[in-house]
């Protein structure tokens, strides 16, 4: 009788060696958590993938999809994992048309390729997500991790115009295509955004592509108060001012952006708030941008202002759109919050500021356009008084964005204080609707079982 | 239907709420499309409450529900199918909060989509989905049939407006999904439901986005001697990355019927005309203009103006907008078809349907929002004609399948309906039907609202299934 046990020698036996891993080290390296599978499946197709889903279906085993690994953190640790399945050899662009602006991807292809692909047609898929140089394009999608650029472009929810991914009973399914308009059929696809590979096993992805623009501008300044930076960013927003991006960070952020990238953003962090603005445009938009930012800035009684040359704004742009997940390494002992649907304010920035302080703990933040918040929280000690008052910042900070009916999400957090609290912050209204979808995807919870918000 | 149902609505609802003499369900049974249903019963609800408790008493009685805005729809969405209760939102039309500093609006369904751009207009910001209809249709037809307009080419449809949402579930259930200031934790339900049209869910609040006014709007009129010259401009102008904020084309034919009606300025010796905008910030709207100028004359344009005020321009999209209406005056009915085409095949595209026509003969107009390959033609017909009616609607499927042939899709802003129900089996597989089935199930699983829509009915659809081969997704030979 075949037990769950032997299954991975009944996998191999299928699909032969080069797709199914048991070694050692290929386990390590898909584990969560401390947690390994029994096997890593490398399918090369999509009737591969399909045929491998089926089998776990078959044979209740819980499945977790995986590109380059990078993000494997976010999340709960999953409740069970016997298989991972990596979609590394899935690299086929399967549809440009330039001329229309559309593209059809592979789940596998990481995005700094699809990036080359595209430039060569003077062309890009504006997505600023951390992980930029690794990740790939399913991985990018399956986690939702921010793009930096959403000011302008929106997320990947306003481009992505259709996807093809593998259902939880093992049937190749699809929604939307490859047209930028088109509303036949439930939009499906928006939903594995963000799913945390617990809805499907996305295979191939349709974008809408994007020109590249003519050139590109950063700015940023410094300013002596909290209220003035926020002041700052709120005249520019009612200017209308086309901007990429803008984001305001407090003097520690700034202390660990200057270590971070060794001195080589030139500048030095005191004790002022920091506003960065991106945008882009051929030269009369950027010089019309780059004077209204300054002299709102010297309304805003900036200290300093600057207008970078490209090649350092481009160093500013990458690491700030990579702040997410340089900021998780700044300390042993730190936490990283993600706030989401909370406009926040300067007295509430000053508010955070003070609880930290009040706390002993010592704490960065990053705010974004869209009401998007980073905060990490951290000390350098690891002491048990220092975890103590950690787990307990960041249980208040996570009630109070609740309370102010904000989504919180904890990114990042020692295993120790994770096995305590629940990463996906209190259990929303309307969980059982995400319940039933769930259901309907994946009958069987095959899919990164425990993974998702309320232990879906 | 059971009298019954209808005493027990009046009591909950009042007389003045509650419709159920032929006559009156008689002005119920048409939308803007070809399609027809008649209600059983209309009923108005005030509020969340109401429509709660009639989506329960229905259920007691076991008859199909179906919701409705406006009645401007084109794809059957908003008709009672197979009878029932239509709850009509009519009296569910207040703004219930301007948060102007999110930029935020919070509406009951029965809100004309023009009337948030009314109510926020003094503050420099607009609602920016925009279909047709947008002075009378409302914000709950919208969600549902995630509707679009000339200017989502630049901005998007419904969908990327619309942050939250409160809904009465098929078994009465009241629940919210989304967030005020977007980005809610777990799976994106909002963007399940708006565009599920009307079959999942009844929405009775919705949150939407309010977008800031541009700086600078430039509108232009570019006049083509042919045909071919008009679609490779817009060709060219997506292949050289301009996304204007709109890019509509009208043919000669359809410029001559409106200029009859509306007097908008329109040459009527043209073969096409592009009725293009561009906007921003002055700089980005006067080099994109320029820019697209440029492109229009170097693919022979004939002329290239620009409105001067405010009153060209609104005269120019008057003239755009009303062009379905103009078409009223020259035969008893006619069939807008929405369908959309990959944005490089449409010279390709308006070609066959030239010959389609033709074959058929029928003079088929074309007002479409070409920028994002959103095609609308326009069959003229006389309904009482049995053998004309049934030839527009074998024009129009035959529009379609040639649109899927080319890459494209079934609808890009109308959706499916119960007019394009049965074609869905063009695009999608059992396996994708297995799936949606099940998701329709896990919110609706008898059916009880909106039935007959979106899913094909008849048995044999096999027989229209195209043959599949690895090729992007949604895409066919």
């Amino acid at each position: 009788m075949n037990t769950v046990a032997d299954f991975p020698g009944r996998l191999e036996a299928l699909f032969g060696t080069e797709c199914v891993r048991i070694s050692e080290s290929e386990l390590r390296g898909a584990a969560i958590a401390g947690q390994q599978p029994l096997v890593v499946a490398k399918p090369r197709t999509v009737r591969e993938v399909a045929e491998i889903v089926r089998f776990a279906a078959a044979e209740k085993l819980a499945v977790v999809c995986c590109g380059s690994r990078s993000k494997l953190e976010l999340g709960m640790p999953p409740s069970r994992y016997d298989l991972a399945i990596d979609f590394t050899r899935l690299r086929e662009i399967v549809h440009y048309d330039p001329a229309d602006l559309t593209l059809s991807v592979d789940a596998g292809l990481t995005l700094s390729e699809i990036s080359s692909v595209l430039a060569e047609r003077n062309q890009w898929l504006p997505l600023a997500v951390p992980f930029a140089a690794s990740a790939t394009v399913g991985g990018t999608i399956a986690s939702g991790v921010d793009s930096a650029l959403r000011l302008s472009y929106g997320t990947a929810r306003d481009f992505l115009i259709g996807a093809e991914f593998v259902d939880g009973t093992g049937r190749v399914c699809k929604s939307g295509g490859c047209v930028v308009k088109n509303v036949t059929g439930y939009d499906l696809h928006k939903l594995l955004i963000g799913s945390l590979g617990t809805l499907a096993a996305i295979t191939r992805l349709n974008f809408r592509t994007f020109p590249l623009p003519d050139s590109r501008g950063v700015f940023f300044a410094t300013f002596p108060s909290c209220e003035a930076a926020f002041q700052f960013r709120s005249s520019v927003e009612q200017s209308g001012l086309p901007l990429t991006n803008l984001e305001l960070f407090n003097p520690e952020f700034a202390h660990l952006l200057a270590a971070h990238a060794k001195d080589a953003l030139r500048f030095s962090p005191g004790d002022y708030w920091i506003a960065y603005a991106a945008f882009e445009g051929n030269q009369p938009v950027l010089g019309r941008i780059q004077r209204d930012l300054q002299t709102n800035a010297a309304d805003r009684e900036a200290d300093r202002s600057e207008i970078l040359d490209e090649k350092a704004g481009a160093l500013w742009s990458r690491e700030l759109r990579d702040a997410p997940d340089w900021l998780r390494k700044a300390a042993p002992n730190l936490a990283l919050l993600r706030i989401a649907g909370l406009c926040l304010t300067s007295s509430h920035a000053a508010e955070v500021v003070n609880r930290s302080v009040e706390a002993g703990l010592r704490h960065a933040l990053l705010a974004r356009p869209s009401n998007v918040t980073y905060l990490a929280v951290f000390s350098e000690s690891e002491a048990q008084a220092d975890c103590i008052a950690l787990e307990s910042r960041v249980s208040e900070c996570m009630s109070l964005a609740h309370a102010k009916k904000a989504s919180v999400t904890l990114l990042h957090a020692p295993a120790w204080l994770k096995d305590h609290l629940n990463v996906w912050g209190p259990t929303r209204p309307d969980f059982p609707l995400m319940q039933r979808l769930k259901q309907a995807f994946d009958p069987q919870a095959i899919f990164a079982p425990g993974r998702f918000a309320g232990g879906i | 239907m059971d009298p019954a149902l209808t005493r027990e609505l009046k009591i909950l609802l009042g007389p003045d709420s509650v419709l159920s003499d032929e006559l009156d369900l008689m002005l119920y049974e048409f939308d803007g499309s070809v399609e027809k249903g008649r209600p059983d019963v209309v009923v108005f609800p005030h509020t969340t409450e109401h429509v709660s408790r009639i989506v329960k008493l229905a259920n007691k009685y076991q008859v199909p529900i179906v919701g409705r805005g406006a009645g401007t729809g084109l794809s059957g969405g908003a008709l009672a199918r197979r009878g029932g209760v239509m709850i009509v939102f009519a009296r569910m039309n207040r703004i219930l909060q301007l948060d102007l500093g999110n930029r935020r609006a919070v509406v009951q369904p029965g809100v004309v989509n023009l009337d948030i751009t009314r109510a926020v207009e003094h503050a420099g910001l607009y609602f920016a989905p925009d279909p047709s209809s947008q002075k009378s249709s409302t914000i709950g037809g919208n969600v549902a049939e995630n509707a679009g307009g000339p200017h989502t080419l630049a901005s998007g449809l419904t969908t990327n407006h619309v942050t939250a949402l409160e809904l009465v579930l098929p078994d009465g259930e009241i629940v919210r999904v989304g967030s005020h200031l977007g980005d809610a934790s777990g799976y994106d339900l909002c963007g399940l439901f708006v565009g599920s049209e009307g079959t999942l869910a009844l929405a009775t609040e919705v949150t939407v986005k309010l977008s800031r006014k541009a700086e600078l709007v430039k509108t232009l009129l570019a006049v083509f001697d042919t045909v071919p010259d008009a679609s490779r401009t817009v060709a060219e102008i997506t292949a050289r990355g301009i996304t204007p904020a709109a890019c509509e084309m009208l043919d000669g034919w359809t410029l001559g019927v409106i200029e009859d009606y509306i007097h908008a300025g329109f040459p009527r010796d043209s073969a096409a005309v592009l009725l293009l905008e561009v906007e921003g910030i002055c700089e980005t709207a006067e080099s994109q203009a320029s820019a697209v100028a440029r492109i229009c004359l170097t693919n022979r344009a004939r002329e290239v103006r620009t409105a001067r005020d405010d009153r060209e321009r609104d005269l120019l999209w008057k003239g755009r907008k009303n062009a379905f209406g103009a078409m009223g005056r020259l035969a008893p009915s006619n069939y807008v078809l929405d369908g959309v085409i990959p944005r490089s095949r449409l010279p390709e595209a308006l070609e066959k349907i030239r010959e389609i026509g033709a074959r058929a003969g029928f003079r088929i107009g074309n007002i479409f929002h070409a920028g994002d390959g959103n095609l609308h033609p326009i069959v003229l017909f006389d309904p009482r004609d049995a053998q004309q009616f049934k030839n527009a609607i074998a024009v129009a499927e035959e529009i379609i399948r040639m649109c899927v042939s080319l890459g494209g899709t079934l609808t890009g802003e109308h959706g499916v309906g119960m007019e394009k129900n049965e074609l869905m089996p063009l695009l999608f597989t059992d396996a994708d039907f297995d799936l949606m089935r099940r998701i329709h199930d896990a919110f609706n699983p008898d059916s009880s609202l909106n039935p007959g829509k979106i899913f094909p009915i008849s048995k044999g659809c096999g027989e229209i299934r195209i043959r599949k081969s690895r090729q992007p997704v949604g895409s066919h030979v």
